[in-house]
């Protein structure tokens, strides 16, 4: 082989080495859904989100049949597929969440306990909750919502049925709401499901319980 | 004849100058090196090694780190030492072809070094053994029947219950309530009963000196009686999903009067969700939730997650 052949072969590889380098980086390590930013009005914000057995395949084109949270984004309305949001701190957040999921029975009773909110309190439908049974025939939970670094964790009301083309919004859902302080401390603090619902995957805990935008995120608090 | 007039066969004149004593040299060299860094090791370095002196379990640790670090000292120094004096002493000189003398075939030199590494390993075994039956495992998981128990009346009971991405703790012995903090008294006995609800985890109390796996459908006994009150930093030490980094919790000796204090206002506090918690057991079938999944179904419901009880579980509806 001739030099400048050699040497078109060995930039060639090369470029093509960095150019998978830089795929890599940018689909698996700076790619992710997008951060909805919740700017305080008053000292206090209001997050929405919903939760979906399954949304459709033009909203969520990798994983349609996980189940998910979306939330709706302050500024368009528009429901977004992510779980990630920013809030400032010391803000006190009012958290609604829309339950389009069926019900589970919690591996652990323990998040069937309210924590961490202002009271520790939650609001089913209005109504004061404390301390929900998630088991013993009764199913009133279908996910959780809890921030183990601020000791929260709020049990979600299960919904009448499931939608199953999430984002919904013309069907019935319950409706969770509570609130609970940012602290002083900016920084990521991760939240998640404690109801270990990843559909085929061992002991539910895979998939949708361990992937960004689905049942797991985080919550950035900013000055 | 070269023997004859004193000349090698080569025309080289031997070297007759008397071989220094190169063993007394490393050896003098050696001592003073060994001693001060045992010295410094002992009672400089040694009361700072990890992870403190926080329980027995940890002060044992922390003085089996510093036995052995006075032990491999000398042996680390005296390693050094003889590299760099073989670089200097025993370098290449110019015209010099001479082989070194050979010691193959030495008994000293062999007997010597077997003895004193026979020595070395022996006594650390030794004495490791001592210092894991001595402190009742020291901060180890025994398994399921520990062979090593604390003497002195029952322990406090703690059950570390694991789950992605969370410790949660048990006291049997107060009703059974189950809390996301951990709070031990000082100075009495603690048994951990570990497990976990989904895959492996380990719980690591770091100032404590326990370590102990935590897997389903396994109980998991480690020993441990805090010595001063202070906090404990919890860890997961078992690879176990994404968020493993974050699974971590802050943990709390007090003394005992504060103890028996929050365990009574936790009792009532928690009494609403106790009722829920299933009967106190030292593992939890994570299967068990199929059942409660096939309860649910016949109950005419739907699954959170679109079907989460999948064909999988041999008692799905």
């Amino acid at each position: 082989m001739s030099l400048p052949a050699r040497v078109t072969t060995l930039i060639v590889a090369f470029l093509a080495v960095v150019g998978a380098v830089i795929f890599v980086v940018a689909h698996y390590l700076l790619g992710g859904p997008p951060t909805v930013d919740f700017a305080a009005s008053g000292g206090q914000v209001n997050v929405v989100m919903q939760t979906d057995a399954s949304s459709s395949p033009t909203s969520v084109p990798d994983h349609p049949t996980w189940v998910s949270y979306f939330i709706k984004s302050p500024v368009t309305g528009a429901w977004v597929h992510t779980t990630l949001f920013q809030v400032p701190a010391h803000t006190r957040v009012h958290v609604t969440i829309l339950g389009y999921d069926g019900s589970t029975p919690v591996r652990n009773q323990v998040w069937g306990q309210v924590s961490g909110t202002v009271g520790n309190v939650a609001y089913y439908s209005g109504k004061p909750v404390q301390t929900v049974n998630g088991w013993n025939g009764r199913y009133l939970i279908q996910h959780t919502f809890a921030i183990p670094g601020l000791n929260l964790n709020v049990p979600v009301q299960a919904g009448p049925g499931t939608c199953s083309t999430g984002p919904c919004t013309n069907k019935a859902h319950s409706t969770t709401t509570f609130s609970f302080e940012t602290p002083a401390q900016t920084g990521a603090y991760r939240w998640q499901c404690f109801v270990p619902c990843g559909l085929s995957f061992l002991d539910g805990n895979g998939g949708p319980m361990q992937t960004f935008g689905y049942m797991m995120g985080n919550m950035q608090v900013v000055s | 004849m070269a023997a004859a007039d004193g000349m090698a066969p080569d025309g080289i004149a031997p070297d007759h100058r008397r071989e220094p004593n190169h063993g007394l040299r490393i050896f003098l060299l050696w001592l003073p090196v060994a001693l001060v860094a045992d010295l410094l090791i002992w009672f400089v370095w040694g009361p700072h090694m990890p992870p403190g002196a926080m329980s027995n379990s940890a002060a044992s640790q922390q003085s089996d780190i510093t036995v052995m670090a006075v032990m491999a000292a000398p042996v680390m120094a005296l390693v050094l030492i003889y590299g760099v004096y073989a670089l200097i002493v025993w370098r290449y000189r110019e015209g010099d072809e001479e082989d070194g003398p050979p010691i193959h075939g030495n008994t000293r030199i062999s007997v010597t070094w077997i003895a004193v590494t026979s020595a070395i390993v022996l006594s650390l075994a030794v004495f490791g053994t001592v210092e894991l039956v001595g402190p009742a495992g020291a901060g180890a998981g025994e398994g399921n029947t520990p062979i090593w128990r604390p003497s002195g009346g029952s322990p406090l009971q703690v059950q570390v219950i694991a789950q992605q991405w969370r410790f949660t703790y048990r006291y049997p012995q107060f009703g059974g309530f189950e809390t996301t903090s951990l709070m031990l008294p000082v100075g009495q006995n603690v048994q951990f009963n570990v497990t976990s609800l989904d895959v492996i985890h380990s719980f690591w109390a770091y100032q404590l000196g326990v370590k102990a796996d935590a897997n389903p459908g396994s109980n998991n006994v480690a020993y441990t009686k805090p010595g001063h009150t202070g906090n404990v930093q919890v860890r997961c030490a078992e690879l176990c999903g994404l968020w493993h980094a974050d699974m971590t919790t802050a943990g709390h000796v007090v003394s005992v009067s504060a103890f028996s204090a929050w365990a009574a206002s936790t009792k009532i506090q928690l009494a609403a969700l106790t009722k829920n918690l299933p009967p106190y057991s030292l593992t939890y079938d994570p299967n068990s939730v199929s059942q409660l999944g096939k309860a649910f179904h016949q109950a005419g419901l739907s699954g959170a997650g679109g079907g989460y009880y999948g064909s999988q579980y041999p008692v799905q509806p």
